[in-house]
């Protein structure tokens, strides 16, 4: 299916828009208004939002507006790499567990396992062993979600192994990295392509949810998770201060899953729209 | 019986493999544990007392032998910050977590279940829209997020609730239920969100059906025919994905009584994390998953109830 016609798909269209601006927004940060989003200003704290801060400002003064759309910049980073670790990593152990029967029984197992832990105290458990740091946050997230990847990608490689066209190749002699590439990663790709979509949007929450409770990136780091965890104690007073962050969050939550929605309507024949 | 005990089997080597990633991710970390958990200010003796104390300082193989014959008689290993056994710190808390979580699936339900019916009902209409768009919204939402939403309007501006807090339910009904409803809510909400999409697509699967149109037919009332036939026959997926969910939900407890300061095992985590009290980290993530397991046992289990094919 051409990248134009997935485009047509309103859900495609507006998740994808809505996540570009946001890409935009975070790279484009420094010229959009924004002051250091570190800078602290003792005299104006908890001021709520005004025409001169947009989102109002934080307990030591600090302008939301410039933290917020720096906070931008961390969700996205740790959604794009966990969503491509974790295809990537997912994909080589559900290969090798689809084409090789021991590798597969015991890969299982431990899929089994650690699908087992709820996905946020699995990344706390590892954090709280290898320190708060964004490169741990990923590598914690990721960690978490091989396991469905591997699991859908040995799915569709047991199925596809059994099916007429795969069995025909192979008759006709077509060798193993052939047959990979002509015929199980095409088959594979729709599906883990919204694999990955809903992982960009898993990743973002958890990573919030972990700054939030504590064990996120360092608390230096503007991230959503962080602001919110901030301005907690003042909640009653100042609620701007957790409600802008929040708003952020789930309008980027939502882009990525409306357009994960959109993608597994256009692709994935088992779910076709009725 | 023979599935009963079958099923009950098969989950002993998914908690084994659950124990032994728990017990292994302290010994392989990369870098050293110790040092990382002692703290940034710690001094060499510190970071050595916290290595005896984890037992780190002890062949990897012994320690997993002595570590797994302590989990099976229930001992989980003390808590380094109050020196007390984490078994009886997750019993202490344990009441207001089931609370709020038994509270949160009956209101996921009691929402879930008639918005999937409704937008599977009026397929490609409004209603269905309007259904699945709160779905999908919902889905979106941090939990916490929704928290301080409800905090704002029902607590500091209507004034309806209590901002934060807990009252066990000893302390009589109303109070438990004034605190307990709306972190409940925020969890239950964001829980039906994912279990309403299950149920419209199982729905829209069954009312396809040929014996859909027999009922109909043969002059069945449209709630009995939704009730009594599809919804049975609907039923296998949206138990599952209630099971499925149940590990959100876990992930939501922690969360959520951080936002509302309910004292239960989740804060219970939370106050772990700041303090570095790994051996609490580790009892949690042990306990919690093999909750999760035993309710998709359950879950499992339940087929039978549903479907006669499937032997109890």
């Amino acid at each position: 299916m051409s990248a134009r016609r997935l485009l047509r798909h309103p859900a495609i269209a507006s998740g994808a828009l809505v996540l570009l601006l946001l890409m935009a927004g975070a790279i484009l940060a420094p010229w959009l208004w924004t002051v250091d989003p570190q800078a602290i200003s003792p005299l104006s704290r908890l001021k709520p939002p005004s025409s001169a801060a947009w989102f109002g400002s934080d307990m030591v003064g600090r302008d939301l507006y410039s933290r917020t759309l720096y906070g931008a910049r961390i969700s996205l980073i740790v959604g794009l790499s966990v969503a491509c670790l974790a295809t990537a990593l997912g994909l080589a152990i559900g290969l090798l567990a689809g084409f090789n029967r021991l590798f597969d029984g015991l890969a299982m197992r431990v899929m089994d396992g650690m699908m087992a832990i709820p996905a946020i105290l699995l990344a706390v458990a590892m954090i709280a062993l290898t320190g708060a740091s964004l490169q741990n946050v990923i590598i914690a997230i990721t960690v978490s979600e091989v396991p469905r990847v591997a699991r859908l990608v040995r799915g569709i490689v047991l199925q596809l192994k059994a099916s007429p066209f795969v069995e025909a190749a192979q008759v006709v002699g077509t060798r193993f990295p052939a047959l990979l590439v002509r015929h199980i990663l095409p088959n594979a790709a729709p599906p883990l392509l919204v694999q990955a979509s809903y992982m960009f949007a898993s990743a973002i929450l958890v990573e919030a949810a972990l700054s939030f409770i504590g064990a996120g990136s360092p608390p230096s780091e503007p991230s959503w998770g962080n602001i919110i965890a901030e301005g907690r104690t003042v909640f009653q007073i100042a609620p701007h201060i957790v409600l802008f962050p929040g708003l952020a969050l789930a309008i980027t939550v939502l882009a990525v899953n409306l357009l994960g929605d959109g993608l597994r309507d256009a692709l994935d024949p088992r779910f076709e729209r009725r | 019986m023979r599935h009963l005990l079958g099923r009950l089997l098969a989950t002993i080597p998914v908690m084994v493999v659950v124990a032994v990633i728990v017990f292994a991710l302290l010994h392989l970390s990369p870098g050293d544990p110790a040092f990382v958990l002692a703290g940034d200010t710690a001094t060499p003796e510190e970071v050595d007392r916290v290595r005896a104390a984890l037992g780190l300082d002890r062949p990897f193989l012994v320690r997993l032998t002595e570590w797994s014959l302590n989990v099976l008689r229930g001992d989980l290993g003390e808590s380094i910050f109050f020196g007390r056994s984490v078994s009886e710190l997750i019993i202490q808390r344990a009441g207001p977590s089931i609370a709020l979580s038994v509270l949160a699936i009956a209101i996921a339900i009691a929402v879930a279940l008639p918005l999937g019916i409704l937008a599977a009902w009026a397929a490609g209409r409004w209603a269905d829209r309007f259904a699945m768009g709160f779905a999908v919204i919902g889905f979106s939402m941090p939990v916490y997020v929704l928290g301080y939403l409800l905090i704002f309007f029902f607590s500091v501006k209507l004034r309806w609730l209590p901002v934060q807090g807990y009252a066990p339910l000893e302390e009589g009904l109303w109070s438990f239920l004034r605190f307990l409803l709306l972190p409940a809510l925020a969890l239950g909400l964001v829980y039906a969100a994912l279990i309403a999409r299950v149920t419209r697509s199982a729905m829209l699967e069954v009312l396809g059906q040929d014996y859909m149109r027999t009922a109909q037919a043969k002059g069945l009332g449209t709630l009995r025919i939704v009730f009594r036939h599809a919804l049975k026959n609907a039923a296998i997926p949206i138990v599952t994905v209630i099971g499925i969910g149940f590990g959100m939900l876990i992930s939501g407890v922690v969360v959520t009584e951080t936002v509302f300061n309910i004292p239960g095992v989740g804060r219970l985590t939370v106050d772990a994390i700041l303090r570095r009290d790994y051996p609490v980290i580790q009892g949690v993530v042990l306990v919690f998953s093999a909750v999760y397991v035993l309710v998709n046992l359950l879950v499992d289990l339940s087929y039978a109830l549903f479907d006669p094919r499937v032997k109890g």
